[in-house]
């Protein structure tokens, strides 16, 4: 968020001037004041291999304590190709140290990304690990053990007459500067396209992505290689930079510095973790000089990461950029007006896709099952919707609706019974591609990416629907897309959300929530439109306006309805099924649920006590 | 080939490294089921017992003192972090939970080493384990690790019994399965809450008083400890109290048994044998399908 900021005020490129004109100045301080610039290559050694854990922790959620296990292998590859002369040339050996330490990641990121949270963060951690383990005895022959790899040469350029070897302090200090610079670059590409904006989706709900037509494992896996490709790269100039490739590369040691220092400057920053290096190597050498206190540096480190993980989630990045910002900026935007009347729109809705063959259903479930252990929550429900029309589910607490629901938009396979999207079969074949195929869901909990604004939420919608599940075009901006912008503006407007769409969507009333919720599904552009008790919780003058909103939007649609007020079901739908334990009770037209006596026994009768809960 | 008399050995130093290590896997895991987070600390708070065990030792020679101490100086320690800071976290994402046990983790550590140093420290097993046993004439070993096994195998079953023939680990247990329920019934949760992280840590530290006369008592001496009890409870599944016992044991034998014939793997074999539990059964060998 700090850095779009920055880039809003002064221009897209300020981040990037800024710090290659403190990656020109800051030697020259560093030289003065600790008569060296190895420090300095030290904190960006570290910044670099931390760009990548940003990318993997700070954008895309992942908090993985096994980072040293890539940057051991990429530091490893390469001083052994160089010490043992297999290659001469240096650059060579860092770009196999990055690529083997890409391969490793591949594998362990296809283990470890098959869970989330503790288990995530305790395989990568087993996995760092299994290689110090390994790189220490039974590939010592190899690594040097523990005595790690000596004597690993320094880099030259040598162009006919031009010859450049980047031998001393300064030499080694320019190369890691360069190689920061354009790491930092790359990161911000990838955090300004819309590969960034979806891996921040998956950070702040990942199941909406995935409902959303994003690939969440291709994402994540994408991120997970790219964190070890930085890491590789920091390991491999750690070893030409010490000259030395030393075993605790591997330790899980690297991992906790890692994340430390992470955290310390700031996650989601891209250069919290240089910052965090810094404090962290300088409270090393500068406080173990101090008597008395010296041998606490460690514990004052620990005692700062507490609290900053306790109270402040951008770190001290994020505590500068808050000085530095004028307090006007911080004030918050006036607050949009809670409820707002939506323009109609004169353009033509969004044209649905696969009008499908004239004979077959829109959607059709032919007779789906769905259990729970012993409990059958939806039993043998079928249901056929022609195209354009508004079918409503309703029932009583507990029917199955929801569940039913789920089973048609892909979050949940059917045990038994077939789903069919215009005749094609998409049983089982996931949230994913049942949205890319044309299904899309609006929620009854909202399910937001709340830091972001309602743009970005909508954004991150439309761009599954214009990109693919997966497509890594990091040199493309996220906001740079004309068609997604267009379609986006388009659904602000039907929405009227005009005066709330660049505030964060923690802030926004809940009538305003329940709209975007909507407009997540509709960004994708369905053929079909489920949803799940879309006027839950809004006010009655608010219950009107989505109503309209319903209306309008079947028209080239196809909508399943779920909800409860009955008042809203009888004027919409054209056909309602009614669900009481798991099964269907009965179907017909509004005036023939409304006559039927087993619906007003079982479900209707008691309905009057119901319609505002 | 390594003798009969080799492997026997072996296989009984597993048998009661993985004892000691169930001992903190349970702890490790009780936590979790209930109150849904990893402790990160839990190596630390290991190695706060072992360092009880090492100053109550040196001062009066009596063992049972020295598991009075380590208990009760890590009931303190989990009353003051779960009150002054991790109740705070249970309702933040799982990443923030790790991440401040993490940094728990590093205070204690380098708290300890603040005042105790970095050198190792010895700790002698007490008198009445002091010396040998010679097993069957096949090979002899030192009579404290025998013990051991008992020591733990009596802690162990305590926790069961506390777990599974009281209200009290009724309710803990309730809480496992469902925990908005147990609330619901009127239970005070944060009391059963700030219970079970006292007795977790307890587990920890008891068995690093039982761990200190065995081992060079040092400020990181929980790391690797912490590091085999993730890899126990992924094994064994985490949250159950079962899957903490017999992955406890599987992980103490491999390290162990492996050293007879292939030293030199004998660290990785054991993440070598988590992978393989992931990809054939990932929620453990005996935990409830769904959880996490």
């Amino acid at each position: 968020m700090s850095a779009s900021v920055l880039s809003q005020r002064g221009g897209r490129w300020l981040p990037e001037i800024i710090v290659l004109l403190l990656l020109i100045a800051l030697p020259f301080g560093f030289a003065a004041a600790f008569s060296s610039v190895d420090l300095l290559s030290r904190i960006l050694l570290w910044g670099l291999f931390g760009i990548g854990f940003d990318l993997l922790f700070g954008y895309s959620g992942l908090l993985s304590f096994g980072q040293s296990a890539f940057y051991g292998t990429g530091g490893f590859i390469t001083a052994y190709l160089l010490t043992s002369h297999v290659l001469s040339n240096v650059w060579l050996a860092i770009v196999a140290g990055v690529v083997a330490a890409s391969l490793f990641s591949l594998v362990v990121g296809f283990l470890a990304l098959r869970r989330v949270g503790l288990y995530f963060a305790m395989i990568t951690l087993a996995f760092a690990q299994l290689s110090y383990f390994v790189e220490n005895s039974p590939l010592a022959q190899w690594t040097g053990g523990e005595n790690g790899l000596p004597g690993v040469t320094f880099p030259v350029i040598h162009l006919g007459p031009v010859y450049f070897a980047f031998s001393s302090s300064w030499r080694i200090y320019e190369l890691i500067a360069t190689l920061f610079f354009f790491g930092y670059v790359l990161a911000r590409f990838i955090v300004c396209s819309p590969v960034g904006a979806v891996l921040s989706g998956i950070r702040q709900n990942a199941n909406r992505t995935a409902a959303l037509g994003h690939s969440v494992p291709g994402y994540k896996l994408s991120a997970f290689v790219l964190a070890a490709a930085y890491a590789g790269l920091a390991g491999a100039l750690l070893g030409i930079f010490q000259n030395y490739m030393p075993p605790d590369a591997f330790s899980l040691d690297t991992s906790a510095q890692l994340v430390l220092q992470s955290v310390i400057g700031g996650v989601g920053t891209l250069l919290g973790p240089a910052i965090g290096a810094a404090v962290w190597l300088f409270l090393r050498s500068e406080l173990q000089q101090i008597p008395g206190i010296g041998a606490l540096w460690m514990f004052i480190l620990g005692a700062i990461f507490v609290l900053l993980v306790t109270l402040l989630r951008k770190g001290l990045y994020g505590a500068l950029i808050g000085l530095w910002r004028p307090a006007a900026e911080r004030r918050s935007p006036q607050r949009a007006p809670p409820l707002q009347v939506a323009r109609p729109r004169p353009a033509a809705p969004p044209i649905p896709r696969s009008a499908g063959s004239a004979a077959a259903a829109a959607l059709e479930a032919r007779a789906v099952s769905k259990g729970y252990g012993g409990i059958r929550a939806v039993t043998e429900v079928s249901l056929a919707v022609p195209a354009g029309e508004i079918y409503a589910v309703i029932g009583p607490n507990g029917a199955g609706k929801s569940t039913f629901l789920r089973l048609l938009s892909g979050e949940e396979t059917p045990d038994a019974g077939r789903i069919l999207l215009s005749g094609h079969d998409i049983t089982g074949h996931g949230v994913t591609a049942v949205n890319r195929a044309g299904i899309a869901k609006s929620y009854q909990i909202n399910q937001l990416f709340t830091d972001l604004t309602a743009r970005q939420n909508l954004r991150i919608a439309a761009l599954g629907r214009a990109r693919g599940t997966l497509r890594l075009d990091v040199f493309r901006r996220a906001d740079g897309i004309a068609a997604v912008e267009q379609s986006i503006a388009g659904l602000i407007d039907e929405l009227g959300l005009a005066d709330s769409a660049d505030l964060p969507v923690a802030t926004l009333a809940y009538g305003e929530k329940r709209r975007i919720e909507l407009g997540l599904a509709l960004a994708t552009q369905p053929s079909v439109l489920l949803l799940d008790e879309p006027l839950a919780g809004l006010a009655p003058g608010e219950r009107q306006e989505i109503i309209r909103l319903i209306r309008r939007l079947a028209e080239g649609r196809t909508i399943v309805l779920v909800e409860h007020d009955m008042d809203a079901v009888f004027a919409l739908a054209a056909r309602i099924m009614v669900m009481h334990e798991g099964g269907p009770l009965a179907e017909g037209t509004p005036a023939e649920i409304r006559r039927n006596p087993q619906v007003r026994r079982a479900y209707l009768g008691g309905v009057a006590a119901h319609v505002d809960a | 080939m390594p003798t009969a008399a080799q492997f026997l050995s072996q296989a009984f130093s597993g048998f009661a490294f993985g004892s000691l290590l169930a001992l903190v896997s349970s702890g490790l895991t009780i936590i979790f089921g209930t109150l849904g987070f990893v402790n990160f600390a839990h190596g630390a708070m290991f190695m706060l017992g072992a360092y009880a065990a090492f100053v109550v030792l040196a001062h009066t020679h009596s063992f049972i003192l020295a598991l009075l101490a380590g208990a009760a100086v890590l009931l303190v320690v989990a009353v003051v972090l779960e009150r002054g800071l991790i109740r705070f976290f249970y309702a933040r994402p799982p990443e923030d939970q790790l991440l401040v046990t993490f940094g728990l983790s590093v205070m204690l550590v380098e708290g300890m080493r603040f005042f105790f140093g970095s050198d190792s420290q010895r700790v002698s097993p007490p008198a009445w384990g002091d010396g040998i046993v010679n097993f069957f004439g096949l090979f002899y070993y030192p009579l404290y690790r025998v013990e051991v096994i008992g020591i733990a195998a009596v802690f162990l079953l305590a926790l069961y019994v506390l777990l599974y023939h009281t209200s009290l680990g009724l309710t803990v247990r309730a809480g496992i399965e469902d925990r908005l329920m147990v609330g619901l019934l009127g239970i005070d949760v944060r009391r059963m809450f700030l219970i079970v992280f006292a007795v977790g840590a307890i587990a920890a530290g008891v068995a690093g008083v039982i761990y200190a006369p065995m081992t060079a008592v040092i400020p990181d001496m929980g790391t690797p400890f912490l590091v085999e009890a993730f890899v126990v409870v992924v094994i064994g599944g985490l949250g159950s109290f079962g899957g903490a016992i017999v992955g406890g044991l599987v992980v103490g034998e491999l390290l162990s048994l492996t050293t007879v014939f292939a030293p030199s793997y004998s660290q990785a074999s054991i993440y070598a044998v988590m992978t393989l539990v992931l990809v054939m059964r990932p929620r453990g060998l005996f935990g409830a399908p769904g959880r996490v």
